[in-house]
C-alpha cells in the first residue's frame, strides 16, 4: 500500500489534484507543510477532499498546521499526526510517493 | 526652505504585492522586511495579499516546532512603521474560506477590478 | 567575541552578539566600553524600551520608530533624535541595539 505526501498548496499548485486523481482506493494521504491549507473548512476544495475521504485515509503534520495557524478548525476525518506519527507512517507503508 | 528640504526626493507610491503563503519560502519574510526598511525611508507603501499570500495574515501562526521565526509578530509593528494601507483581494479570500475577522490585523477587502485600477497607480509594484 | 569574567560570548564582525541569549548587564557594559559609551540610567531605559519592542515585534525598530516608540514611553522630551544621539552617539537605532544584544535593525543598511 501506498503513503501519498502532498507539500504544495491546493491554491497554488495542482499537486492535490494529480494526488487524488491517480491514488488507488485504500493508500493514504498526509498532507504536509504548504499542504496542510488543504484541510481548511470551506474552501473550494472541501467537498471534493470530503468525497475522497471515503476513499483514502488523510492525515496533515500537526507542527505545520499549528505553524500556519489552522490547527484549531481542520475537516472532519483528517487526522492531525507529529513527527514520530508520520514516521511510523512511513515504516507502516510498503511504499511513498512524493507530490511536490 | 532650506537646502536639504529642497533636495529630499518626493517619496515614492510602492506597490508590495504577497501573493505566497507564510513559511513554505522566505519571500513573506523578505516582503515584510522590505516594507519596514520602504516606511523607514518615508516611502508611500501598500501591502496587498492576494491568492495564497493572504494565509500571511491568518491568526493564530505558531511556528516554533516548525523552527521559523513567526511573521505574526512583526506584522504587529506594521501600524508603528506608519504602514496602514493593507489590502486583502476579496476573491483569493473566499476561496480560502478566510473572513477579515481571522485576520491578525486590520485589513481591507479589494476586488480585483479595483486592484488593477491601484496597480497602474503606483510608482512601482514590487511582487513577493 | 568578547570575554566576560573568563566566558567567551561570539559576535558577529560588526561586534552583535550572535546568540540573543548571552545578553545580561555586564555583556551590555562591555559592548558600551567598546564603544566608549559608560551606561547610565539614561541609557538603560532605551535599552529595556528596545527589548521590550523586539519581544513584542521580533524586530529591532529603525531610527524613525525608535524615536516614536521612546516618545511615547518615556515622554515626548526623550523621543528626539538629538536625545538620543546624544546618548548614543550618531547612529543610536544600531548602537543601542548592539548594546541591547538585539540584532541590528533589519531597514538599516
Amino acid at each position: 500500500m501506498i503513503l501519498h505526501t502532498i507539500n504544495r498548496s491546493p491554491f497554488g499548485s495542482s499537486c492535490l489534484q494529480s494526488c487524488l486523481d491517480v491514488a488507488a482506493a485504500g493508500s493514504a494521504i498526509i498532507l504536509i507543510e504548504d499542504a496542510v491549507y488543504a484541510a481548511l473548512p470551506n474552501t473550494q476544495y472541501t467537498d471534493q477532499i470530503a468525497a475522497a475521504l471515503g476513499k483514502h485515509k488523510f492525515y496533515a503534520l500537526d507542527p505545520d498546521l499549528k505553524a500556519r495557524g489552522i490547527h484549531e478548525a481542520t475537516l472532519d476525518g483528517i487526522e492531525s499526526v507529529d513527527y514520530d506519527g508520520f514516521v511510523a507512517l512511513c515504516t507502516e507503508f510498503s511504499k511513498v510517493v512524493s507530490w511536490y | 526652505m532650506t537646502d536639504t528640504e529642497h533636495k529630499k526626493p518626493k517619496p515614492k507610491k510602492l506597490l508590495f504585492l504577497n501573493r505566497r503563503a507564510p513559511y513554505g519560502c522566505s519571500l513573506p519574510r523578505e516582503a515584510l522586511d522590505a516594507v519596514l526598511m520602504a516606511s523607514a525611508f518615508g516611502q508611500q507603501v501598500t501591502l496587498v495579499f492576494l491568492d495564497d499570500g493572504v494565509f500571511q495574515l491568518k491568526k493564530k501562526q505558531d511556528p516554533a516546532d516548525i523552527e521559523m521565526k513567526n511573521l505574526s509578530k512583526t506584522f504587529a509593528a506594521l501600524e508603528m512603521y506608519g504602514v496602514n494601507e493593507i489590502y486583502v483581494e476579496q476573491a483569493s479570500m473566499q476561496k480560502r474560506g478566510l473572513t477579515l475577522a481571522q485576520l491578525l490585523i486590520p485589513a481591507q477587502f479589494i476586488a480585483t477590478q479595483e486592484l488593477s485600477l491601484m496597480l497602474e497607480q503606483q510608482d512601482q509594484v514590487l511582487s513577493f | 567575541m568578547l570575554v566576560i569574567d573568563g566566558h567567551s560570548i561570539a559576535t558577529d564582525k560588526e561586534g552583535y552578539l550572535k546568540n540573543l541569549n548571552d545578553w545580561s548587564k555586564p555583556v551590555a557594559e562591555a559592548i558600551a566600553l567598546q564603544e566608549h559609551i559608560t551606561l547610565t540610567h539614561q541609557h538603560w531605559e532605551i535599552i529595556e524600551l528596545l527589548q521590550g519592542f523586539y519581544q513584542e515585534f521580533e524586530i529591532s525598530p529603525a531610527m524613525r520608530v525608535l524615536v516614536k516608540a521612546v516618545g511615547q514611553q518615556l515622554g515626548k522630551d526623550k523621543g528626539r533624535s538629538i536625545y538620543l544621539m546624544g546618548s548614543f552617539s550618531e547612529s543610536p537605532a544600531k548602537l543601542a541595539s548592539k548594546i541591547a544584544g538585539l540584532p541590528k535593525p533589519t531597514n538599516c543598511l
